[in-house]
């Protein structure tokens, strides 16, 4: 195979790795959304669970019991956030804000009195992480002609996070377009009236949402931190909550839309790497610096360009209730 | 309808968010124990650390002064509507003007190029929320997300103009030669004792009084609330929302810029890297904590400006408390003021006789 299509395979494969963490987070912002529900506390729940996750699995030596933990508290954080929310009729927005807030303190401040580390805690032992999946037959067919290649680095290979992440994108259009749930879910987002009327808990529903957003972004958190990294560090999220919102408002609060945004976001992130010193035509070589910022112009130019206005949900960020 | 309400009714606005506070430093005393230390004493230790000496009390007036800027930022888009995440970026580029002011005109004119450097301030912060405002307005593209864009632009060209551009020749930190002292924002560190803080927190009032006169005095202050409270009423009355709209973003931004008047000609005299370090986000909390409305604002940015000074002081007598408390404290602090205001309303109503507001 080609050099030039060896690279483009390892692009492709980094590509799949980077978008996992905001495809579980922006599908997990999905519902909580399209419940009316406004998710900016998407970085907490993210950053709560890869803690407690990374926590866990060091004290225990069991990924599993890691990744139990990571969910059970971004589940635990999303309940808040629907008792602030919902039963309490507080704003969403300010919610959100006081949940990462919350959790990039308290995380560090856990880690050091436990682990006595400056705000991380121990790196992992291999055992205590989850590897990657190598599937069947991939070493087998990596020399058949363009198809063994693709199928060994890009297909086969990773995390199974990531294989999670990729049937999440499906599982979430068949619950919201098929299910009676997914569309009560999305009738409490639009029209909330509607749905009391027809006998339905409002609160409950949004409860139930945000308790799915709480799983997978409890499934995100703990992919950085018992995965893909080895172990809790200081705000190891770095703003992908705040970008997996920006993924999902981008794709109009629509599964597969949202993921292909989140899918151009991690495929700018490993072309970026990339992309250092090498010399383009007509713009030359580009400076590493400004490299890091492509996805960002790249989004508000396409935002500008070709997604124009986006339609939120209708009751989106009203309490309900409506009126005091 | 009872017109003889009781007396106390009037403490209750006042009462609310004090209990509200309350059980958050409560619950951050637990956070404490639960770290393995003295809450008293951390409790103590942050209080001295924030107002023990004239010296701390500066120290918190210069946080508080970056807070009041970025928590007036967010609010004055908030009362068009408008959702201002990008106040981070807005300071930054704030800085970039106000330094090449400060570094080119400066040496030529003196303490002259100090209102300039203000100004350049302002219109960095300014340009860099006018873009997302005029394409919100013209392409209808969402403002939380290029706001939050507008972010990591700004920081990736301010770390390659600072580490490529501005670095002072010979340095390996990434930081601009120094200022002239001529341009050096005036010190109050004189009136309290020795601190950063500067002539910007009186600039940082004024602005906070001059936001509250432009909102509820101003024709174009009325057209921005119009704006925001029902763009459809509004534009049937006349009003053009987009450029309501625009402006307020726009202005937000500007006072986002002048963290730099403190930050840079204030306190380090020099650009350096990330020296928004995080206001911008913290603007947020301040803001929606001050319900949009400058004195609360004022007030909230005092308490946070507090938090900062005093965690600062805390770290260094109470080694295994991180600082990191201190963001826990702010972090319960929004959530029991701002999300959670209603918790204990109902009963502090109830208790404080007929009459109060429910």
């Amino acid at each position: 195979m080609s050099e030039a299509g060896t690279e483009l395979l390892s692009i492709v494969a980094a590509t799949l790795r980077l978008a996992t963490p905001l495809l579980l987070a922006a599908l997990g912002g999905l519902f909580s959304e399209r419940s009316g529900t406004i998710d900016i506390g998407l970085e907490g729940k993210m950053l709560g669970s890869a803690f407690a996750a990374a926590a866990m699995a060091s004290v225990t030596g069991s990924a599993w019991a890691g990744l139990g933990a990571g969910i059970a508290v971004a589940v635990l954080l999303a309940l808040l956030h629907a008792f602030a929310a919902v039963t309490q009729r507080g704003d969403q927005v300010v919610t959100g804000m006081a949940l990462n807030i919350l959790v990039a303190g308290l995380a560090p401040v856990l880690a050091t009195a436990w682990f006595h580390l400056d705000g991380t805690t121990p790196a992992l032992a291999e055992s205590a992480r989850f590897g990657s999946l190598a599937l069947p037959g991939a070493a087998a067919l990596a020399h058949t002609p363009l198809f063994g290649p693709v199928y060994a680095r890009v297909i086969s290979g990773h995390n199974g996070f990531v294989y999670v992440a990729a049937l999440a994108i499906p599982a979430a259009a068949l619950v919201l377009r098929r299910t009676r749930f997914g569309l009560r879910l999305r009738a409490v987002g639009e029209s909330p009236d509607a749905v009391e009327t027809a006998g339905v808990s409002v609160a409950w529903l949004r409860y139930r949402a945000l308790i799915i957003t709480g799983v997978l972004c409890g499934l995100s958190g703990a992919y950085l931190s018992i995965a893909a990294g080895a172990g809790f560090t200081r705000n190891m999220t770095a703003g992908r909550g705040y970008l997996a919102l920006a993924a999902l408002i981008f794709g109009r609060w629509r599964p597969v839309p949202t993921a292909l945004a989140c899918l151009l976001f991690a495929f700018a992130d490993a072309a970026q790497t990339r992309l250092q010193g090498v010399a383009l035509p007509v713009l030359g070589v580009i400076p590493v610096e400004l490299v890091s910022a492509i996805p960002y112009v790249l989004t508000v130019l396409l935002l500008a360009g070709f997604v124009g206005a986006s339609r939120a949900p209708r009751a989106l960020g009203l309490p309900y209730p409506t009126g005091r | 309808m009872r017109f003889s309400a009781s007396p106390l009714r009037r403490i209750e606005p006042a009462l609310v968010p004090v209990i509200n506070l309350a059980a958050a430093l409560v619950l951050s005393a637990l956070v404490v124990l639960a770290a393995g230390s003295d809450p008293i004493e951390a409790m103590t230790a942050l209080a001295t650390g924030a107002a023990g000496d004239g010296a701390s009390l500066g120290y918190t007036l210069y946080y508080a002064t970056n807070f009041i800027l970025t928590g007036l930022a967010v609010a004055l888009p908030f009362h068009a509507g408008i959702f201002n995440i990008g106040g981070e970026g807005q300071a930054y580029i704030g800085g970039l003007f106000a330094s090449l002011v400060c570094l080119f005109v400066g040496p030529p004119l003196g303490w002259a190029a100090i209102p300039l450097a203000v100004l350049a301030a302002a219109a960095g912060g300014a340009l860099w929320a006018l873009v997302p405002a005029w394409l919100f307005v013209t392409r209808g593209s969402h403002v939380v997300i290029t706001t939050i864009m507008f972010n990591f632009i700004a920081s990736a060209v301010m770390t390659f103009l600072i580490v490529n551009v501005l670095i002072a020749p010979g340095q390996s930190s990434p930081e601009s030669v120094a200022f002239p002292a001529a341009v050096w924002m005036p010190s109050l560190g004189g009136l309290l004792g020795p601190s950063p803080l500067n002539l910007t927190f009186p600039l940082s009032l004024l602005l906070a009084i001059g936001v509250w006169m432009f909102l509820r005095l101003s024709r174009r202050g009325f057209e921005v609330r119009a704006a925001g409270a029902n763009p459809e009423a509004a534009r049937a009355a006349g009003i053009s929302v987009g450029a309501a709209t625009v402006m307020a973003l726009t202005l937000g931004g500007g006072l986002a810029g002048l963290v730099a008047v403190n930050e840079l000609m204030g306190a380090q005299h020099r650009l350096l890297l990330d020296f928004p370090a995080g206001y911008g986000f913290m603007a947020i909390a301040v803001a929606l904590m001050g319900r949009n409305h400058p004195l609360g604002i004022c007030l909230t940015a005092l308490f946070f400006g507090a938090l900062y000074q005093g965690g600062t002081e805390l770290s260094f007598d109470m080694p295994k408390v991180t600082r990191d408390i201190v963001v826990v404290i702010e972090g319960l602090a929004v959530l029991f003021c701002g999300a959670l205001q209603n918790l204990f309303r109902a009963r502090i109503a109830r208790w404080l006789g007929p009459g109060a507001a429910a």
